[in-house]
């Protein structure tokens, strides 16, 4: 019976593993072969890498694309992490009951879905491209702005901030900091595994947004990856060798930040869930 | 009395001193508060801004109608359109099929693989958790295009079914109304299982070990241990991942667009979508679009609320 259950275990988890990993790997081998091999199912690593690259690199504006979506993902990222962190640090360490209706107030936006802003959105950055075309439509200023505060990230660092020795703040008054100092001195260094967490998760949400840069770029040599992408992929007469490589170095510094990270973002988790 | 008491005791201070310690106290609190408040302003503000303010501007502009700019009041008149809109019931029908199958299979998965990972004497562990995480560093756009070909009429998952004789010919999985909305259903469970497995085992972590002990010796089976134990024990953590993937699933749209594009028909077509399309792919019409966008937030504080009362919790 427990022989049984075991077995029944690992075949369990190990389909499962399989199913997650396959798509992997036949993106993997894709980017290998020709076009016509992949529909041809062909499973096994091929020789047609660099053709596959060069033609990604001679006929999709790939370089622009992974420009745009790098600035956009690392000032959102630094925005991000700075304002709700100083705001998480606010709601939990500077308590007061006015803060705390404000708190739930903005929880309350954690459910507002994009759809229904998304309209408004675009014709209040329409309204101001006159006069400020850096954050007007079409603008890289326009997708980082409404991305770049959310409530779930000021919720992280609250949570987070609960395990932060409040004795610290304390000695680093008495140490004659201001209350700002206290945040940067004592509060950012020793809360590193937090930012962290909250780093890759802010860092991945702005590099695989697609609605938002969709409703607000227009031109060509603005587009995000994710709007490379999908354009590729609905072509009639799709190169999949080619396409694969794209979407494989798209998903490449996702993946490495994750996987450089991971402990960190695990750690970072487990303080959201606990508290 | 006792107020008279401290009145007396007061009076020994030199007048000065006390107004003065006093003031500093003041000025210590309320610069203290002013200070608190200054560390939340600017999310405060910028929240208001790009979530709250465009709320109230969705909801007047569902009472109006017309192209682009050229919006004027005509009262109810979208919300009755509504409910003769074929498109709409079409989006509305297809969202809640997503809602109802995927929601429920993938809690469901990524619990039964919480509990198994769990398992201290489970060999391969780290393997298995990184690979059932793994699809979560993909980006929606990424593998909903990677689903489109693996599914298409010449895609591997065929001529998988072909050579084992699963089927005798090749079936379009994707021109076909349901079999798109399969397809759909299991790309984004394949997508976000992981990622809710993860607050799953993070959740487990703080379980007291002794208390599935006791109940091994108590005599309980494997799944009275899951149900009477595991459940309850995060009942809050199901809530919370349930909400988000009830949110998250009711305003789909990457996967649908990149996978079917809605079609075939109106087979696959989500709220989130048709908001899209009568915004910016048919003559705008931004008015319209606003109601339709409303009933997304109406359906997501019903839903959240009556999870919040299965729950049984207080908020």
């Amino acid at each position: 019976m427990n022989r049984l259950k075991r077995i029944f275990i690992y075949t369990f988890l190990s389909v499962a593993a399989i199913v997650s990993i396959f798509p992997f790997l036949w993106m993997l081998t894709s980017i290998t072969n020709k076009s016509v091999d992949v529909t041809q199912g062909r499973l096994l690593p091929g020789t047609h890498l660099i053709e596959n690259l060069k033609t990604l690199f001679a006929t999709v504006d790939i370089v622009p694309a992974l420009i745009n979506s790098s600035i956009i993902a690392i000032i959102t990222t630094f925005l991000t992490l700075l304002l709700a962190s100083l705001a998480g640090y606010g709601f939990e360490i500077h308590r007061s009951k006015g803060k705390d209706i404000v708190f739930t107030i903005l929880l309350l936006s954690m459910m507002i879905p994009f759809a229904a802003i998304m309209i408004p959105l675009y014709r209040m950055f329409g309204s101001i491209s006159e006069t400020a075309p850096l954050i007007g439509i079409d603008s890289l200023g326009a997708v980082i702005l409404p991305t770049a505060t959310t409530a779930f990230f000021i919720f992280f660092f609250r949570q987070n901030t609960k395990m932060f020795p409040k004795d610290l703040v304390e000695a680093g008054r008495i140490d004659g900091l201001s209350e700002i100092g206290v945040f940067f001195r004592i509060y950012m260094p020793t809360m590193k595994t937090t930012y962290a967490a909250a780093a890759i998760i802010a860092f991945m949400n702005s590099w695989n947004n697609y609605l938002w840069p969709l409703v607000i770029l227009q031109s060509p040599e603005k587009r995000t990856i994710p709007l490379l992408i999908s354009n590729l992929g609905s072509s009639y007469s799709p190169d999949y060798g080619v396409i694969m490589s794209a979407i494989v170095i798209a998903t490449l510094p996702t993946a490495l930040v994750f996987f450089l990270m991971q402990k960190h973002f695990v750690a970072g988790m487990m303080g959201s869930v606990k508290g | 009395m006792s107020q008279l008491g401290t009145k007396k005791a007061e009076v020994d201070l030199p007048v000065r001193t006390k107004y003065e310690e006093s003031r500093r106290q003041k000025t210590g609190v309320f610069f203290k508060k002013k200070v608190g408040w200054l560390f939340v302003i600017v999310s405060v503000i910028a929240i208001t801004i790009f979530n709250f303010y465009p709320m109230v501007q969705a909801f007047l502009l569902s009472f109006q109608s017309g192209m682009g700019a050229n919006l004027e009041y005509v009262g109810l008149d979208n919300w009755r359109r509504l409910f003769g809109d074929p498109t709409f019931i079409a989006a509305l029908t297809n969202t809640t099929i997503y809602l109802l199958i995927q929601v429920p299979l993938m809690i469901i998965l990524a619990l039964f693989f919480s509990v198994l990972l769990n398992d201290p004497k489970l060999k391969f562990k780290s393997f298995f958790r990184i690979a059932i995480f793994l699809p979560c560093v993909t980006s929606l756009v990424a593998y909903s295009v990677v689903f489109k070909y693996l599914f298409g009429i010449d895609g591997i998952v065929n001529q998988f079914l072909l050579n084992f004789g699963f089927i005798s010919e090749t079936v379009n999985f994707l021109a076909d109304p349901f079999w798109a909305k399969v397809v759909i259903i299991l790309a984004i469970t394949w997508r976000w299982t992981g990622y809710n497995m993860i607050f799953y085992l993070a959740a487990l972590q703080n379980v007291d070990k002794s208390i599935y002990e006791a109940a091994r010796i108590d005599g309980a089976s494997s799944f009275q241990q899951f149900f009477q134990i595991t459940v309850p024990m995060l009942k809050p953590i199901i809530l919370f991942t349930s909400i988000t993937s009830t949110i998250g699933t009711l305003q789909i749209f990457d996967e649908i667009v990149n996978i079917t594009n809605g079609g075939p028909g109106n087979a696959t077509i989500s709220i989130s979508q048709y908001i899209y399309n009568l915004s910016f792919e048919y003559s705008p019409d931004f008015g319209y679009a606003s109601t339709v966008s409303y009933v997304i937030v109406i359906l997501v504080v019903i839903l959240s609320i009556i999870q919040f009362r299965v729950a049984g919790e207080k908020k």
